[in-house]
């Protein structure tokens, strides 16, 4: 019989991963044995708790101690302190959960305590890869619920009935998309998981896939018998090999425990499922471009209608939901949609969750109710904008989305007031800016993206999006025209209303957005060559304050290019002409005598 | 596995060990001193003791903990019990024997072991 008394939880998510976690449950499982308690401790790779930016995170139960930034050499103290003797290594606990003594607990902290986790709900809690330990958590039971006392009908009218609306970036109302599909009559139906997750900076789908498959798994069975499928694909993009293994381990338990397969639940129903895997291109997000590529031809769009619920993978009904969309489903089943939506505004049900990047202290993965307000996430959650620098700006939907000005900080975010201001839920990235960004080279960075993953089918995003980014290097660069700010809005309008799919429609909205918002900005750069946040070099110009310089020379002689010249004790010069505006002198400067 | 009730037969099996993650106002804890001279006193045989008698009658929502000294530390072992809507109990100079009867009188029937308890001790 198996003696457990501890358990150590290691976060073992991309993040963690590639901060040495790895390492560290393998040197747990050494001093285990060298204090010879390694029977009654048992160590479990968890997927992300959502707090990357504390990784290496380990948590230790039945006390709860929450240990960041562990290292290897930590490792053995934790096991023979902690352990062994039962005292807590407060050296190492996150600094918040120590307050006087007192040992506070996770859910405590700033950055729990306002999140909700319903799609996270095991992340970090259970073993990925035991589905025992999914079957506990009540896994599998809507399945159950669903295929012995629920009819399709009923089960996709909990779906609509709870509000959930698509995590994919779209919002569609799930339910409604279920009973198209189920509408639609023919031999053959699929269902479709997108996990290509191609927005820059968002990590949610991937950390649900590496922390808690099954959820998954469960709720593409839960959709095949609702819409009268027997076939299930997974397409997740290559460069998720932790999220791969643990989704294929998953599938494997599944079927070995008969969940997938034939005679489900003996009950006459059979569902299947595979992974197909993505090569990275953003636009094999797109749902039509995604199942002409897991058909095996390029991976490009075209045009709906039809839609995917009449005609789909291979012609036959289908239907495509993202990762977190899924990861809802046996909650509502669970639970009722009442509970669910009991959660989150009028229009906008349950939770979203945010991979929180940028300008931000708690950088990481964060769960909230819909309706909750970019302040309350990036000041009680985030722990707000490091260096003491202030807010200016949070980037929401990523390419597709678009900026929300300091003065909109007390939005609610869900669905419809993102609409309203001009950006987008889009799929959960949630970029946070400060005053050293300049937005016009925000549009730009984001622009550079969609030059670069725009297909080439249609050609307003092929060749309108290039056009685009052309103007915007040139207000960079100082060349640019206030002739040049006007055709850049006419065209980023052309684009939206002429491109062949979602990707080339919303490729103009960060340059709307923060042409809405930050026109001033824009503006200077043309007419006063300044670029105020000093992010745009060819407008910058370095300078040597003559009170200030000491004639130290240290300036002069770290210079790469020997843009500086001076005498010994006597205020130095930048030949603008040689100066490469690396910034090298500014940060090396002792008295504080060079700026942009 | 074929049917609903596999399901559930592996869900309880499992759920217990999932449930020592998990914070709930309802559950029991059991600490045991384990300093350095708890150790010294025999706080681990009984450590020991409690975790494989929980097993043994498949308690939920049962844990053992550990902690530092108490700071009695001639009447260690000492193990404290806390119980849902009860105050604190301590227990001293446990063996592994009593560590049975407290879980059994005291953690299943909710009766305290007065006996080993440090106010009999005393
Ligand atoms: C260019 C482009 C990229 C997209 N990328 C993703 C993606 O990575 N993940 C995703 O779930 N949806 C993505 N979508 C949205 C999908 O087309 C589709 O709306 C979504 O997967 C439907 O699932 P949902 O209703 O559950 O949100 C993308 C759309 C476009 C236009």
């Amino acid at each position: 019989m198996e003696l457990v008394r501890s358990h150590v939880l290691v976060c073992g998510g991309t993040g963690c991963t590639s901060s040495g976690s790895k390492q560290i449950i393998e040197e747990f499982e050494t001093q285990l044995k060298n204090f010879d308690i390694d029977k009654e401790v048992k160590v479990i790779q968890t997927g992300c708790f959502g707090f990357c930016a504390m990784g290496p995170i380990v948590i230790v139960y039945p006390e709860g101690s929450f240990y960041s930034m562990v290292q290897k050499e930590d490792v053995a103290e934790i096991v023979e302190q902690h352990l062994l003797k039962g005292k807590i290594v407060t050296r190492l606990l996150y600094k918040e959960t120590v307050e006087e003594d007192n040992v506070k607990s996770l859910n405590e902290i700033d950055f729990y305590k306002k999140q909700h986790r319903v799609a996270l709900r095991n992340c970090g809690v259970i073993d990925p890869e035991n589905i025992d330990e999914y079957i506990a958590c009540d896994g599998y039971k809507a399945l159950g619920k669903a295929l012995t006392e629920m009819t399709p009908q009923e089960v996709i009218q909990e779906v609509k009935d709870s509000g959930l609306r698509g995590r994919g970036g779209g919002g569609f109302p799930t339910g409604v998309k279920w009973d198209f599909a189920s509408k639609s009559v023919n031999d053959q139906k699929y269902v479709l998981c997108n996990a290509d997750e191609g927005d820059p900076g968002a990590f949610m789908d991937r950390s649900v896939l590496e922390g808690d498959p099954h959820s998954v798994i469960e709720a593409m069975a839960i959709a095949g018998y609702a819409i009268g499928a027997n076939q299930g694909y997974i397409y997740v993009r290559a460069e998720y090999p932790i999220a791969v293994h643990r989704l294929q381990v998953a599938i494997d338990q599944a079927r070995e425990y008969g969940i997938l397969g034939k005679n489900i639940f003996e009950t006459g129903f059979d569902f299947d499922l595979e992974i197909r895997l993505g090569a990275g291109a953003f636009v094999c997000g797109e749902e039509t471009a995604l199942m002409t590529s897991i058909e095996g031809r390029r991976g490009e769009p075209r045009p709906r209608p039809p839609f995917p619920a009449v005609k789909g993978l291979w012609d036959k009904p289908t239907i495509l939901n993202n990762v977190e969309t899924y990861a809802n489903i046996p909650v509502i089943l669970l639970n009722g949609a009442k509970e669910f939506a009991k959660l989150g505004t009028e229009t906008s049900k349950g939770t979203k969750v945010f991979a929180l990047g940028g300008k931000i202290n708690n950088t990481g993965l964060v769960e909230v109710p819909m309706g909750t307000t970019l302040r309350e996430v990036v000041y009680e959650i985030g722990g707000g904008i490091p260096n003491g620098k202030q807010f200016k700006a949070a980037q929401t939907g990523g390419p597709s989305g678009g900026c929300i000005p300091a003065d909109l900080i007390d939005t609610p975010i869900d669905y419809d007031s993102l609409i309203k201001i001009g950006s987008m839920m889009g799929s959960g990235g949630l970029i946070v800016m400060d005053e050293d960004t300049c937005m016009v080279d925000i549009a730009k960075f984001f622009l550079e993206f969609t030059v670069d993953e725009s297909c080439g089918k249609c050609v307003p995003c092929r060749i309108g999006t290039k056009r685009l980014l052309e103007l915007l290097n040139k207000i960079t660069d100082g060349t640019g025209t206030l002739e040049d700010i006007d055709e850049m809005e006419t065209l980023c309008n052309t684009i939206k209303s002429s491109a062949l799919c979602g990707l080339g429609q919303t490729a103009p909205n960060p340059v709307l957005s923060t042409l809405k918002y930050f026109r001033d900005e824009y503006v200077e750069h043309v007419v006063d060559k300044k670029c105020r946040a000093g992010v745009c070099k060819a407008l910058l110009s370095y300078k040597i304050d003559a009170d200030k310089c000491k004639g130290c020379t240290l300036c002069a002689r770290q210079c790469p290019v020997g843009a500086i010249s001076g005498k010994v004790k006597e205020a130095h010069i930048i030949d603008t002409t040689k100066c490469i505006k690396c910034g090298v002198c500014e940060s090396t400067c002792k008295f504080g005598a060079i700026s942009k | 596995m074929k049917s609903l009730a596999d399901l559930e037969a592996i869900r309880n099996k499992t759920v217990n060990k999932v449930g020592l993650r998990k914070e709930n106002a309802e559950e029991t804890r059991i600490v045991v001193g384990t300093a350095t001279c708890g150790i010294a006193a025999g706080a681990r045989p009984v450590m020991q003791a409690f975790v494989e008698e929980i097993q043994k009658r498949n308690l939920s929502n049962t844990f053992v903990t550990q902690t530092g000294c108490i700071g009695v530390c001639r009447l260690e072992p000492i193990v404290e019990v806390y119980a849902p809507g009860q105050e604190k109990v301590t227990y001293v100079k446990m063996t592994p024997e009593k560590a049975q009867k407290v879980v059994l009188d005291h953690v299943v029937n909710g009766k305290i072991v007065e006996e080993y308890t440090i106010g009999k001790a005393e």
